[in-house]
């Protein structure tokens, strides 16, 4: 995939939380290529790092992980890139191996696994000066004889130190190809892998790779046989037989892999490290606050509101600056094309219109990923989502979920994109698919003017306020049962154990933090972005063409001494109607009329794809108030109160009843109508199938408790 | 023996056994927790679950259900004998 010329490729594999992102960033700088693996959502990151010497080698960070033994797609993506079979990717000429040095054995688990691979192999015991404070000695060279000579050294990559030696290692591995010695299985287990290599060679005609042979030995999960193509019902007689024998040597075979690493590991180490005594003593002491039955709950949420209150509230001031700054743009732009009506609105309403609708968002997952990244690198996100857990567990989501159901009700793209943070694919996704139920801030405008047209003044403030809470909640109604229908009766993919690391607290490196925002952000530019700028242009589109001079004219010959605001509202009114929009927005008018919908608001569902406060300014238009009128516009709010049915069977009555604007907001709490999130949602689950999938759902789920609430309601209270 | 799910805050033992079959046990397996090894309940969680166990020299958090099969042997010196109430 990358480059033409075929350079030398380094990967990057490490436990979680051993400090591998923030030892990435400081090989490679600044100068890093984010992507995605092919068919998964599972990030790729790769940068160019110098190893002295002139030798450049383009260094790839693999997803953390604690073992070979996939369970989880970042897991299989790690064996997959290590054994060379990633589609795009060579297999790697080296590998790096980030190791916690407060916890060497438990480190040293994936690094004597990766010893199969036959690859070069650097070991680079990170957090050395955690270590030093922990009064842990630790023999280096007596380690790396012990290794057979594999380069070891000492980092602490947080404060910079040891970084150019962990540079001279990779040059030193690429130059001398020391290999990591292989554990020595007990004789039965040798000849069990024998058998089970000479099976695959005989079934499939090729000698498979000794890491894929213990794959298919040790995991009862693994996907190795069907990545080779080997027959189930030839494999299953092969293993079963190589199992028993693995038996026979005393061992489980699904527990023998640990059992003979870490028993080889344990002499390993004798004699490398000295000292070291309370190794979670400083944590520890933390959470005996932040993990207290009182204390933690209340901690906790502080911070989530502290996080709330950012994404909701100070993100609204780059986000006004951001459209201010657009719709200045439009005022300069705009008289440079004067006499070329067709294209100044192209370009204003469609083109500046659309960079600024996906632009707008950009505040509010700038804001979600500094917490994010703060919660995440100090720590505490582990502990957020053990206090969270027993809420979302039942459900079949897990506390992970917490974060990005929260920011769901400030936005869904954050709260989407902000998945990423959930290991297990089933909870992933099922989050992901519940986000959109939260009461965006996007639905509050909508909410507001229905109060403002009817409940209000017919109720009060008091029920106004009823209703706003409410709203709030129907969204949460659905989600929940949603979520567990999802992930009991429709996602097939086996449920992971919610096994977590509580990882020592760390202060969180800001240049780490401010590249993962960056990152986050320039990804969703550049592909959710494209998606919503097209979508806005189709909009604008439908919602311009035909544009017959005459219809102008004939608005014109009517309203002979009409002052000339008023016209150029009633201009702009007639010219949707007739629009393709307006057209479509008619004819599909009676599949939204058990909804109580007129082809107004017909229209102004349609044309708010792109955004749902759109309704409000399409509302403007269509009811001659003029562009651009917001939620609070009196004008269109007594317009609105006024209007009435002009034919049908509900002639002469109210459109804005307590009925239909009831199922209006129904309608909005539940429904898909946002392109960005759909788009976010296809870029985030990899691919259109599960954005396809919401939109119809939920839109549907919309209709249908839209249509139950008009039906009703309109039998209680019948609009008068 | 006691299940690890009936463990109290503080209390501390030896493992008895695991279940390789199950992938809750195979993922602790893999973080080094073997059998025969101490291990101690360091949290339960505001809502009674999950629980947090350390063990060489790391915390790790699991469900009450993961928990259940994973059997304890109390250790003498342990100050807290009894197990925890069946709710």
């Amino acid at each position: 995939m990358s480059a033409a010329e075929p350079g030398l490729t380094v990967a990057l594999v490490g436990n979680p939380n051993t400090g591998k992102s923030t030892l990435f960033n400081a090989l490679t700088g600044l100068r890093q290529r984010v992507g995605n693996y092919p068919g998964v959502t599972v990030a790729r990151k790769s940068g160019q790092c110098d190893c002295g010497n002139g030798t450049k080698v383009e260094l790839i960070d693999l997803p953390g992980l604690y073992s070979l033994s996939a369970a989880s797609p970042d897991e299989q993506v790690v064996i997959d890139a290590l054994s060379g079979h990633l589609a795009d990717d060579r297999r790697p000429d080296a590998v790096v191996v980030v190791i916690d040095a407060t916890n060497l054995l438990r480190n040293l688990f994936l690094a004597s696994q990766l010893s199969e691979l036959d690859l070069p192999v650097v070991l680079v015991l990170n957090q050395a000066d955690v270590a030093v404070e922990q009064g842990l000695k630790i023999d280096t060279e007596l380690l790396s004889r012990r290794l057979g000579g594999v380069p070891v050294v000492m980092s602490s990559a947080w404060k910079g130190e040891g970084i150019s030696a962990v540079r001279r290692a990779i040059g030193e591995a690429l130059r001398a190809r020391v290999r990591m010695p292989a554990v020595e299985w007990p004789p039965l287990v040798e000849e069990a892998l024998a058998d089970v290599a000479a099976g695959v060679a005989a079934d499939i005609g090729r000698a498979p790779g000794r890491a894929d042979v213990e794959r298919l030995l040790f995991d009862s999960t693994t996907s190795v046989g069907q990545r080779l193509g080997w027959v189930a019902a030839r494999r299953d007689v092969v293993i079963r037989a190589a199992r028993d024998k693995v038996r026979r040597a005393g061992y489980n075979p699904l527990a023998a892999e640990p059992l003979i690493h870490y028993e080889r590991l344990r002499k390993l180490l004798e004699g490398v490290v000295q000292g070291g005594g309370n190794r979670t003593g400083g944590s520890a002491a933390v959470d005996q606050v932040l993990l207290h039955r009182v204390l933690g709950p209340v901690v906790f949420a502080g911070i989530m509101l502290g996080m709330f209150a950012a994404v909701f509230w100070l993100a609204k001031f780059p986000m006004q600056w951001i459209s201010g700054g657009v719709d200045a743009l439009k005022l300069v732009v705009a008289p440079l094309l004067d006499g070329m009506p067709m294209l100044q609105s192209l370009v204003t309403d469609g083109m500046i219109g659309g960079v600024g609708a996906f632009l707008a968002f950009l505040p509010q997952i700038l804001i979600l990923f500094l917490f994010v990244g703060i919660l995440e690198d100090s720590g505490y996100m582990a502990r957020a989502a053990f206090i969270m857990d027993r809420l979302f567990s039942w459900c079949g989501l897990n506390g992970k979920s917490f974060v990005p159901l929260l920011s769901g009700f400030a936005c869904a793209i954050p709260g989407i994109l902000s998945t990423r943070t959930i290991e297990d694919p089933k909870a992933r996704l099922a989050t992901a698919f519940a986000v959109p139920f939260m009461s965006c801030s996007a639905r509050f405008p909508v909410y507001a003017l229905m109060c403002a047209v009817f409940i209000g003044p017919n109720y009060g403030a008091g029920w106004e306020s009823v209703v706003m809470v409410g709203m709030h909640c129907v969204g949460l109604l659905f989600a929940v049962p949603t979520a567990f229908v999802l992930t009991r009766f429709v996602l097939k993919v086996k449920p992971q154990p919610f096994v977590l690391e509580l990882p020592r607290y760390q202060m969180p490196k800001p240049r780490d933090v401010l590249l993962r925002m960056w990152q986050n952000a320039a990804e969703f530019v550049s592909r959710a972005g494209t998606v919503i700028f097209a979508i806005t242009i189709i909009v604008w589109a439908l919602s311009y063409f035909p544009r017959d001079a005459a219809v102008a004219e004939r608005v014109k010959a009517e309203n002979p001494s009409v002052a000339e605001a008023v016209v150029t509202a009633k201009i702009q009114a007639a010219y949707v109607e007739q629009s393709y929009m307006g057209r479509f927005g008619k004819a599909i008018q009676p599949a939204f009329d058990p909804l109580g919908f007129d082809w107004k608001i017909t229209v102004g569902v349609l044309a708010s794809f792109p955004a749902r406060e759109v309704i409000v300014s399409t509302l403007g238009v269509t009811y001659s108030v003029g562009k651009g009128a917001e939620a609070d516009s009196k004008h269109l709010q007594q317009e609105m109160k006024d209007a009435r049915w002009t034919e049908g069977p509900r002639l002469g009555t109210h459109i804005f009843s307590l009925a239909a604007v009831l199922a209006l907001m129904v309608f909005f709490a539940l429904c898909s109508q946002c392109g960005p999130t759909v788009a976010t949602l296809a870029q985030e689950t990899g691919g259109w199938k599960w954005a396809a999938i919401s939109f119809v759902y939920m839109t549907g789920l919309a209709w249908l408790m839209a249509a139950a609430v008009y039906q009703t309601v309109s039998r209680i209270a019948p609009p008068a | 023996m006691t299940p690890l799910s009936q463990l109290l805050p503080g209390q501390y033992g030896k493992l008895t056994s695991l279940n390789p079959e199950r992938s809750v046990d195979q993922r602790l397996m893999a973080l080094g927790l073997l059998p025969g090894m101490v291990l101690k309940l360091v949290h339960t969680a505001p809502l009674g679950d999950p629980l947090a166990i350390e063990f060489a020299g790391q915390v790790v958090s699991l469900r009450l259900t993961e928990a259940q099969n994973i059997l304890i042997d109390v250790a003498a010196d342990c100050p807290i004998q009894r197990p925890r109430p069946q709710t």
